[in-house]
């Protein structure tokens, strides 16, 4: 029973992590109908520039909470310019073109951003520093660290702000309307490209700050940890009905419980023949099953009812 | 207030709407009647910026045909689309303040809500209720409520009467003429020519893109030409 609690818990950390960017994936999607494969590296780019800004003022002397504050900022906000340029260099151009087009687009920006990172960073694992003090928690038999409560809680908090934003605020409305009508939401006064464009911005901020929780839970960071992070949110987002804010959440949470019972018990299931590290086929099984039986996810209207 | 000089669309090869030419006096409802396919909705696209035109469009003076589509509804201009255009997941209440979307002022918008609630007491009713269920008339009028919310200048209605019951037409109607009454400036698409004419002062007809015929709509009531092609009589 304590490995099943356990990995409930585990689950629910990276599970919050997966749903934060899962709704960058959904918020795009459901504005446009483009899935930005380039999202993933917008995750890697963060976690990236936050290891440099928070090393380098530590490294100077500013005490590390305070340098890992300006790091997590720093990440944001290259992370909210990149997603502004990503939609106004490479995919604005596109607009009204075969959907195929700005997806073959987004896997090009995604490499040239892996790259980029590359001859930034290097291609060595970087270590993340420690941002947060070392905690531990028990709790009925679990165990847990600071760094997860935080993870946990940020996540919700930020999930709440952007539920508010979406549907309490004119911004909001006008970005529910485009979804629905871009047309006609042009006749009301809303500049279509102005609220494209804050969909990128705003789900590369929560990009940015799921890319220094992953670094900060896992200590390590890469210039390609964006890939499959971004593969397994883009998973998160279908499993919930991609275009769905509260399917992102919900598919994120979902998707990162699945992987860690699913890791928890995989060797139980085969005898020892896999084992934890196999963890990885969880998501994809689960993307072949959703795309096979409901393609519309849980919480997905039926494909195609987008406006 | 609305002048409309050798506007012209093409899509592609399609020459949908040929160098037309008509005014819109403020205060005035006019009315735009023709067949399917005549390029009655391509005239309202191109003055709302949804299409590319070619020509002149000048709205109080100012020429509109080179501002982006979200400026329009800035100018004073609203349009009503064809097929309503209201969005689906948004509430009543949600839509009608999409159409207040250009407007600060959130007392008077307040107001402007009560005063489309008392228009259609049917939107009351359905505030909360997500747009795509309503039915295809109390669509019509969140559309037309939703237009109004933005205190245009000018009204455009693109065939309020598509596919709606005798009876729901009538009610809207009552809606548009009431709006007119009370100074409102109307630009009327309709099939129903008879509607139309009855609806407004004066009148253009236009057929495969070409203005074939205009005067006081209570004349072309009587046209022969009119008679025969659009009133089945
Ligand atoms: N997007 C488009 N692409 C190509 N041709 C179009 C397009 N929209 C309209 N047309 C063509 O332009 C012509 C005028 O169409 P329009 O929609 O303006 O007609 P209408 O007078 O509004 O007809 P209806 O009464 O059926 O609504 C038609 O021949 C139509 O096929
Ligand atoms: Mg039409």
């Amino acid at each position: 029973m304590d490995i099943f609690l356990q990995q409930i818990i585990n689950g629910l950390v990276q599970g919050s992590i997966y749903a934060l960017v899962a709704l960058g994936y959904t918020m795009v999607y459901g504005i446009m109908g483009l899935i930005n494969f380039a999202h993933g590296e917008v995750v890697m780019i963060g976690a990236l520039i936050s290891i440099t800004v928070t090393s380098t003022l530590a490294a100077a002397g500013m005490p590390l909470g305070l340098a890992g504050l300006f790091g997590l900022v720093a990440a944001m906000l290259t992370c909210m310019a990149l997603g502004w340029s990503l939609e106004r260099i490479a995919y604005r151009p596109l607009r009204g073109s075969p959907r195929l087009t700005p997806l073959i687009t987004a896997i090009g920006m995604s490499i040239v951003l892996q790259n980029l990172a590359m001859i930034f960073w290097g291609r060595n694992y970087m270590t993340f520093p420690p941002l947060l003090p070392k905690v531990n928690f028990e709790f009925a038999g679990t165990h847990f660290t600071l760094v997860q409560v935080v993870i946990v809680l940020l996540s919700a908090a930020l999930m709440a702000g952007l539920v508010f934003l979406v549907y309490r605020t004119k911004l909001g409305m006008a970005m529910r309307a485009t979804a629905q009508n871009p047309a006609v939401a042009s006749l009301m006064g809303v500049n279509i490209n102005r609220v494209i464009a804050s969909a990128f911005v705003i789900g590369s901020a929560l990009a940015a700050v799921a890319g220094v929780m992953v670094g900060s839970y896992y200590e390590i960071a890469h210039y390609q940890m964006g890939f499959m992070l971004g593969l397994k949110a883009f998973t998160a987002a279908v499993l919930g009905g991609i275009g769905n804010l509260a399917g992102a959440m919900a598919g994120g949470i979902l998707l990162g419980i699945i992987e860690a019972l699913g890791a928890g018990y995989i060797g139980d299931f085969t005898g020892g023949f896999l084992g934890s590290h196999y963890q990885d086929i969880f998501a994809f099984v689960v993307l072949i099953v959703v795309l096979m039986f409901k393609p519309s996810g849980l919480f997905g209207e039926k494909t195609g009812d987008r406006a | 207030m609305l002048e409309v000089t050798g506007l012209h669309v093409a899509y592609g090869g399609i020459q949908a709407v040929r160098s037309i030419t008509f005014h819109v006096n403020e205060g005035e409802t006019v009315a735009l009647i023709g067949a399917n396919g005549a390029g009655k909705t391509t005239t309202l696209k191109a003055i709302s910026r949804m299409v590319g035109a070619t020509g002149d469009v000048h709205f109080c003076g100012e020429k509109i045909l080179g501002i982006s589509p979200h400026e329009i509804i800035r100018k004073g201009i609203a349009l009503v689309p064809e097929g309503r255009g209201v969005f689906p997941r948004l509430s009543v209440l949600e839509n009608l303040r999409m159409g207040a979307f250009v407007r600060d002022d959130k007392a008077a918008i307040a107001d402007d809500i009560e005063r489309m609630y008392a228009y259609f007491p049917r939107l009351k009713e359905r505030a909360d209720q997500l747009a795509g269920t309503l039915s295809g008339g109390e669509q019509q009028m969140l559309a037309i409520g939703r237009a109004l919310m933005s205190r245009p200048k000018m009204l455009l209605l693109d065939e309020p009467s598509m596919g709606l019951a005798p009876i729901m037409v009538q009610k809207i109607f009552e809606v548009v003429r009431n709006v007119a009454a009370a100074g409102m400036t109307i630009l009327l698409i309709e099939q129903n020519a008879k509607l139309a004419l009855e609806s407004s002062q004066r009148a253009y007809v236009l057929e495969s893109g070409e203005i074939t015929l205009n005067g006081d709509s209570a004349e072309l009531l009587h046209d022969p030409k009119v008679k025969a092609a659009y009133l089945g009589e």
